[in-house]
């Protein structure tokens, strides 16, 4: 594990920056990680996902897949590739403090 | 009166847990399986299908016969489950009631959640061979081929054996090349993953492998929607990738009347199961295995076997007011059948990735792990009989263990940051 620091905090972080502990992931490190990885201002939409992001993670302790924040986070598939271009499910994550989402194998 | 356990599934799953109780419980318990029809299908045999080095009747036989006597068989849909009333709805109006309730009804395709894929060219320009009858005609399409771009896709996980569409396309440039005509055809594996496989050590092995047969490789591709006709497959974010045969992996789901059950599904249809006891999530006496759950392991045969163990002692605890074990350990063994009489054999579990080493012995083996050999191919060959006559009829397989072991595994082949 190596650590990054975001917002002026020093937090752990694996080989491609996910934050390992969630509980150390504050609104600002989001701004933060969203502008580095090529974002923009962060809008409600993006937010309606981030918070489902963490809300599903905390619940169930797995990242939700793509196919999953399509139907359930109440924002469509394609509006997600607009809003985390490339892979919606892998950046959200990542802006959203939690770990990577791991492919069921 | 003795206890009812209720088996949804005569599958996998279903057939070795019914079995194994039927041992442990005699006539002490009253075992009941629903399934709504009697084909019982070997389902790594439909990898070989296209390639004609497998029949359709080969792999299929009657799901009753493979229960031990005194198992109740009965054949119908189900429409739900009620955990609050301890009773299964059939389709016919039966109220089913249970005190121990096991769910194995596997996971179902659902082609039609990616637009386009069962439109126009469905079974014509495109295909899969995750069904018996996408698996018989994609063997005529396949002699049909005689050169041009063939996508083999995998849409989504989570999938039946996440390793069979990489087998695909190893069997297929053996195929191409014997029939000499390899040259004149472009396979691509596209894949809604970041790389051929999820785990490091495997993945640098099997994306080497795919190089070496000349597959071409396209990752983070999340297929939205499939033109059947103009043969083109096409992502979320716009991308496309022309094809003249698509074999697509399709989404999978849990069993339909899972979502029609309070309680009992996640989004997906898949049943909320604790991972370590099997248990779940909806109520106590509600069990589920195999492909039916939603444990972050492979859906794959050999982890049903495996679990098979740890379901049979659970139901046991539960019904004797016993704390539960939490004792399946993700563990999942594979063959990779890479054509050319050769396969690869992975081992692992939620801890710990696929590895080099040997296997089931420590350093003798005899077979590798993580490795390209004739030996891992008959392997392979010889577990279909050990199928019908070992694992569905509920025993354990001599010397392999349902827990994972380290021993004989190349640990320090795990890179710094890689495990899991």
């Amino acid at each position: 594990m190596s650590t990054a620091t975001y917002a002026g905090a020093v937090v752990e972080v694996d080989a491609e920056g996910f934050l390992a502990d969630p509980a150390q992931w504050t609104e600002e490190m989001a701004h933060e990680i969203a502008a580095q990885n090529g974002l923009g201002e962060l809008t409600d939409r993006h937010w309606q996902v981030i918070n489902f992001m963490r809300d599903s993670y905390l619940k169930t302790g797995a990242a939700p897949s793509i196919r999953t924040l399509g139907k359930v986070s109440g924002v469509p598939i394609k509006e997600l590739y607009q809003l985390f271009p490339k892979g919606p499910a892998k950046l959200a994550a990542k802006i959203a403090g939690i770990p990577k989402p791991r492919g069921c194998i | 009166m003795s206890d009812r356990i209720v088996i949804l599934g005569g599958g996998t799953g279903g057939t070795l847990a019914a079995n194994r109780l039927r041992r442990h419980y005699g006539e002490t318990a009253e075992i009941v399986v629903v399934d709504r029809d009697d084909r019982h299908l070997y389902q790594p045999g439909l990898l070989f299908v296209p390639f004609g080095m497998t029949t359709p009747e080969r792999i299929v036989r009657p799901r009753g016969k493979q229960l031990h006597d005194g198992i109740n068989f009965r054949i119908a849909e189900v429409d739900r489950v009620t955990t609050a009333e301890n009773t299964v709805y059939l389709s016919d109006g039966t109220a089913l009631e249970y005190d121990v309730l096991v769910i194995a009804s596997g996971a179902s395709l659902l082609p039609g959640e990616t637009e386009g894929l069962t439109g126009a060219g469905w079974g014509e320009k495109t295909h899969t061979f995750y069904t018996l009858a996408g698996a018989t005609a994609l063997a005529e399409a396949l002699e049909r081929f005689d050169g041009g771009r063939l996508v083999v896709n995998m849409v989504d996980m989570p999938i039946k054996c996440p390793v069979a569409p990489l087998e695909f396309s190893f069997l297929a440039d053996w195929y191409f090349q014997r029939r000499g005509i390899r040259d004149r055809v472009e396979i691509t594996y596209v894949t809604s993953m970041d790389g051929a496989f999820t785990k490091a050590v495997c993945n640098r092995v099997l994306s080497g492998m795919l190089d070496g047969k000349r597959v071409n490789v396209v990752t983070e591709f999340n297929t939205g929607e499939v033109d059947g006709v103009g043969g083109r497959l096409i992502s979320y974010d716009e991308r496309e990738i022309p094809f003249d045969l698509l074999v697509a992996i399709p989404l999978h789901g849990g069993a339909e009347y899972i979502g029609r059950s309070p309680g009992l599904g996640d989004d997906l249809n898949f049943v909320e199961t604790d991972i370590h006891t099997l248990q779940a999530k909806a109520a106590p006496n509600v069990f589920a295995i195999g492909d039916a759950t939603n444990l972050p392991s492979s859906k794959a045969g050999s982890v049903t076997h495996f679990e098979g163990e740890t379901l049979v002692a659970n139901i046991a605890h539960l019904l004797n007011g016993e704390t539960l074990e939490g004792t399946y350990d993700g563990h999942a063994n594979c063959f990779i059948e890479s054509g050319f009489h050769k396969a690869l054999l992975i081992d692992f579990s939620y801890e710990l990735e696929p590895v080099p080493g040997r296997y089931p012995e420590p350093h003798v083996g005899p077979l590798p792990l993580l490795k390209e050999s004739r030996l891992n191919h008959l392997g392979k060959l010889a577990f279909e009989p050990l199928y019908w006559h070992v694992l569905l009829p509920g025993h354990d397989m001599p010397g392999i263990g349902a827990q994972m072991s380290t021993r004989g595994k190349q640990l320090e082949a795990i890179g710094q940051g890689d495990r899991q």
